[in-house]
């Protein structure tokens, strides 16, 4: 499909959520460095295109499963920036009360079943969700985002193995940003494409231009549609870039600045608004209209998030259990 | 004697290994051009080559299970995997195969293999960041235990580790690797495992204090002693072995101890230890055996509710005096 072919709504929607998702990150990390966060952040500035495009193709019931990096994928499946907010600044109405933080934020009524501190430990989880689907006969979908660097864990092999081996519903989308922490790909994998990676699964594998938020959507639709009509799991490999720090403050010490600039021609957000104008005569106050209201949204996140209770000590004890036999399990 | 930090003292002790020993490697996530996602490997990639400091992918099985293998025909590795949360990722590897080949194998297979692994809380890092899992792996014979607290012990212990002949976990705590202490100097500086430090001599009562909780043990004791309590405060460097010697002389001299630790509380290092006491010295306690330690709770992001989960030195002054006012 070409862009002239897409709705205007759905493309202007599509440029918002991007725009929400690099914001977000911006001020978060602002507000980080300003003491309104406490803990440590993962930034996926230059990563919007593949969260917003892989989430634009599911249904509001199909499912996540998200990683360390994983504000992207929260905002594209529907989560709200008051409450991610919030939660990093660890008060009560962030979305997991302020236990969590960035990487344990979830949102099951919405299909966001947990960003996740381990590298891989969410792709089982989505072939779990996956195979709930299949034994019901629910035509729904589990998609499971991960980085480059967790297909090198069992966890990524097991779980492709059993989800070929089954024909469970599940989109394993991989997000290949050439690095793991500071270690590029070739040094990770002995293979540039881990598309590859699905054939011994019996799954197709397809690459992608990751910044490039309709190839990503419409890759992750093809593959949606296949496991929701029985055809099994598909690797979706989006190829893109990270463009900060593996963390803020990383000292980066392990790629040039000329390979940095290279990918910051080929942003995901720049260059899809150049396009909405370019190509599909969006005009200027439409878009000048969502980065206004973009802002807002996140001032009032912030203001949110600072402006709501820090939880009382005490109520660390509540959520371990669903049931503490009256404070015993303590 | 010279003054460095903790860090250095590891990196120390890894660097005068490797020079000493070709057959001692260094192998693990982002140790080589990162120098060490907590700075610790620094600049070893550059100083011995890509052969002996191997940067890996993300795969604490394969990490694990290789460091085992390199060991049984004749390395010595030492393999990093950068935070204690992770090791139940490599769960089979560590418990069913390092720590049983020696034994499964009728005592034949020679396992020098030194793990090293961060633990402890560093600030908001949340349940998956944070814990301090040496409890978990005392139940797994097999497996010894160092948990230095200071830089001396650090490259002491490390060295003993590298140069022995069984697995290690070596257990770096975060919020020690900047600390500063004074080191011996000279490359044959080795500390024994199983012998524990007396950091501090008192008649009121006992601190055993692990790992992290050691420096906070003796800032307790200072407060204690400004309170005229002077307080006993031993580390006991190694977990497996346990100078069960040295705890036990100071409980008898004593008769009231306080172990500490930032494990939770069931079932932590504490626990073992308490039944040591119980089982050894019961007839000299003046008092219950107290444990100051994490709740039973995952550790939360919220620096409030992380607070509260956690053992500090108000508790550690808190308990001792509760329990040196104790009357039987
Ligand atoms: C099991 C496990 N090993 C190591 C880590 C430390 N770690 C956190 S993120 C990361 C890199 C992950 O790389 P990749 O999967 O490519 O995701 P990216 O960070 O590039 O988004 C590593 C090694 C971890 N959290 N969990
Ligand atoms: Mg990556």
């Amino acid at each position: 499909m070409k862009i002239e072919d897409y709705p205007k709504e759905q493309l202007l929607e599509l440029y918002r959520q991007m725009l929400t998702v690099r914001e977000f990150e911006l001020r978060a990390i602002a507000e980080r460095r300003a003491g309104l966060i406490p803990g440590f952040i993962h930034s996926c500035v230059g990563q919007e295109a593949t969260a917003v495009g892989a989430c634009a193709a599911l249904r509001p019931d199909d499912v996540i499963t998200s990683t360390h990096r994983g504000h992207g994928h929260l905002v594209a499946k529907g989560g709200l920036p008051k409450y991610m907010m919030a939660e990093l600044a660890a008060r009560t109405t962030g979305y997991c009360l302020g236990r969590g933080g960035s990487l344990h934020m979830a949102d099951f009524g919405l299909g966001i079943l947990g960003a996740n501190g381990i590298v891989g430990g969410g792709i089982p989880i989505a072939v779990g969700a996956a195979l709930a689907f299949q034994i019901r006969k629910e035509p729904r979908v589990a998609l499971a985002f991960f980085g480059d660097g967790a297909t090198n864990e069992g966890a990524f092999h097991e779980a492709l193995n059993l989800a070929g081996l089954w024909k469970l519903p599940v989109v394993f989308f991989c997000e290949n940003n050439l690095y793991g922490e500071g270690t590029p790909q070739a040094m990770q994998a002995p293979v540039a494409d881990l598309a590859l990676r699905a054939s011994s699964y019996a799954m197709p594998g397809v690459i992608v231009d990751g910044n490039d938020v309709l190839a990503v959507y419409a890759a992750t639709q093809a593959a949606a549609e296949r496991a929701r009509t029985g055809g099994g799991p598909t690797l979706v490999e989006g190829k893109t870039y990270r463009q900060r720090g593996h963390y803020e403050g990383d000292p980066m010490v392990y790629r040039t600045k000329a390979e940095m600039e290279a990918w910051k021609q080929r942003d995901p957000v720049v260059n899809f608004r150049g396009r909405l104008l370019a190509e599909v005569e969006v005009p200027e106050t439409d878009l000048a209209a969502i980065e206004q209201a973009v802002q807002t949204t996140l001032d009032q996140a912030v203001a949110f998030a600072a402006a709501s209770p820090k939880p009382a000590p005490e109520a660390a004890l509540a959520g371990v259990y669903g049931d503490t036999h009256g404070g015993l399990v303590f | 004697m010279r003054t460095i930090t903790y860090s250095q003292a590891i990196y120390e002790a890894m660097c005068e290994e490797m020079t000493r020993d070709p057959s001692v490697i260094l192998i693990g996530e982002d140790v080589g051009t990162f120098g060490g996602v907590w700075g610790v490997s620094g600049d070893m990639l550059k100083r011995f080559g890509p052969d002996r400091v191997r940067d890996t992918p993300i795969s604490e099985i394969a990490i694990v299970g290789a460091g085992l293998g390199a060991a049984l025909v004749g390395l010595r590795p030492i393999v990093e995997i950068m935070f204690g949360d992770f090791l139940p990722v490599a769960g089979d590897p560590l418990v069913n195969q390092v720590a049983k080949a020696r034994f499964m194998s009728g005592g034949k297979a020679n396992v020098p293999l030194t793990i090293r692994v961060t633990t402890g809380a560093p600030g908001s890092a949340a349940a998956q960041h944070s814990q301090s899992p040496e409890g978990w792996f005392m139940n797994v014979p097999g497996l010894k235990i160092a948990v230095p607290s200071t830089p001396a012990d650090a490259k002491g212990l490390l060295k003993t580790a590298i140069r022995g002949e069984d697995p290690v976990l070596f257990f770096e705590h975060k919020m020690l690797y900047a600390t500063q202490g004074e080191v011996p100097d000279g490359e044959d500086h080795l500390v024994p495992f199983g012998r524990a430090r007396v950091c501090r001599q008192g008649d009121a009562a006992t601190i055993i204090a692990i790992g992290g909780m050691a420096p906070k043990a003796l800032e307790a004791a200072r407060a204690l002693a400004a309170r005229g309590i002077e307080v006993e405060v031993i580390d006991p460097r190694s977990l497996v072995p346990l100078d069960r010697e040295a705890i036990l002389a100071s409980v008898r001299k004593t008769g009231r101890v306080v172990i500490a630790h930032e494990a939770h509380k069931r079932l932590g290092p504490g626990a073992e230890i308490a039944a040591l006491i119980a089982e050894e010295a019961i007839g000299w306690l003046d008092g219950p055996i107290v444990r100051v330690a994490a709740r039973n709770v995952p550790l939360p992001y919220s620096p409030e509710l992380e607070n509260f989960v956690l053992p500090g030195v108000d508790d550690i002054v808190e308990q001792t005096t509760k329990l040196v006012n104790y009357a039987l």
